[in-house]
């Protein structure tokens, strides 16, 4: 047996016992770590949330209406909320270039699928740069801070930097990400003369990392921004 | 649909997810705009959130192309978090019932929320 003859010996037997030979996700296998890496990541914004919740139903001060705090005015009366709308809409339409992206690159359409990722990039960079307005705008006009809130309850700008900073950073670090992918998109580094062997799978991956990001935002509007 | 060669569906399926997102963020905005309160105001808003989260993660992210064992280990997990959710609602709760019992005289209170 291919198990005796290696029993003893070391970590190798670790690697036997848990692989046991067989592969359990029939899908690439940076595709399987990408979707573990995802799941670990929606822990760690499911406790952000979760946490969130806990301090917001704790606090005896008054919670900011997020409607007016995120209003902006384009010369008239104030719009609740429309700037967060913005950022909404503009983060669903970097997922729908994505999308398309990795349905031009298993049509081995180099050109076209460099030019979605990068249009994806320049959506994801253009919702940073108005989340960078909208911290500017708290901080210096509102006041807030992580411990301090002249509106209410200091748990306002403690959540609100933490969610919305480590979302932000992840669309930042997306931004980057698909860059470099798209680069090397547009050096043919993905292609193989031979049929189905190309590894276009990598720019799959890379968009399974930015819908999530959506998908996070879509939780983050829901729970933070509407309640 | 799925085969070693990767995830190949038609164009249109993607078109009809991407205008139905616009359409739900819209949708979802509305109800703030239109000043939606209580009960009607949550349903709504989890509603839209879960059918957008369900979209994205289906269709854009192909899960519903795979095999059930990817599926499974990706998805059953999060469930935990309702148990997270569960535990801090009672927690915070009864925290905000010490602090307006205890804090009260000094702080004054203005409303919860």
């Amino acid at each position: 047996m291919a198990q005796d003859a290696i029993a003893n010996a070391g970590y190798q037997e670790v690697v036997a016992d848990w692989s046991g030979d067989r592969q359990a996700f029939q899908v690439p296998w940076g595709k399987a770590m990408m979707w573990f890496f995802l799941l670990s990541d929606v822990f760690i914004f499911g406790c952000f949330l979760s946490a969130y919740m806990a301090v917001r139903v704790a606090t005896v001060d008054p919670w900011p209406n997020s409607a007016e705090v995120f209003a902006l005015s384009f010369g008239g009366d104030p719009i609740p909320l429309i700037l967060i709308a913005i950022m909404t809409f503009i983060l669903i339409s970097s997922s729908g270039t994505m999308a398309m992206a990795v349905n031009f690159a298993y049509r081995n359409d180099r050109v076209k699928t460099a030019a979605l990722i990068f249009m994806t990039a320049a959506f994801g960079a253009m919702f940073v740069g108005m989340q960078v307005f909208e911290w500017t705008k708290l901080i210096v006009e509102e006041g807030v801070r992580p411990w301090a809130n002249p509106m209410g309850a200091a748990q306002f700008g403690s959540v609100f930097f933490m969610i919305t900073g480590f979302h932000g950073m992840h669309v930042t670090i997306g931004v980057i990400y698909l860059i470099t992918v798209a680069v090397k998109v547009m050096r043919g580094h993905y292609d193989n003369p031979k049929p189905g062997k190309g590894s276009y799978e990598l720019v799959e991956i890379a968009g399974l990392y930015w819908h999530f990001v959506d998908l996070v935002w879509v939780f983050i509007f829901a729970f933070f921004y509407l309640w | 649909m799925a085969t070693a060669e990767g995830q190949q569906h038609p164009i249109s399926v993607y078109f009809w997810v991407w205008g139905l997102l616009f359409v739900l963020s819209l949708f979802s905005y509305m109800v703030d705009y239109l000043q939606f309160q209580g009960m009607l105001r949550w349903t709504l808003i989890i509603i839209f959130m879960l059918l957008k989260a369900g979209l994205i993660v289906s269709i854009f992210m192909h899960m519903v192309w795979e095999r059930l064992a990817l599926m499974y280990a990706i998805l059953l997990p999060p469930l935990l978090l309702l148990v997270f959710v569960g535990i801090a609602a009672g927690e915070s709760d009864y925290t905000f019932l010490t602090r307006l019992a205890f804090f009260d005289e000094v702080t004054e209170f203005t409303g919860h929320h």
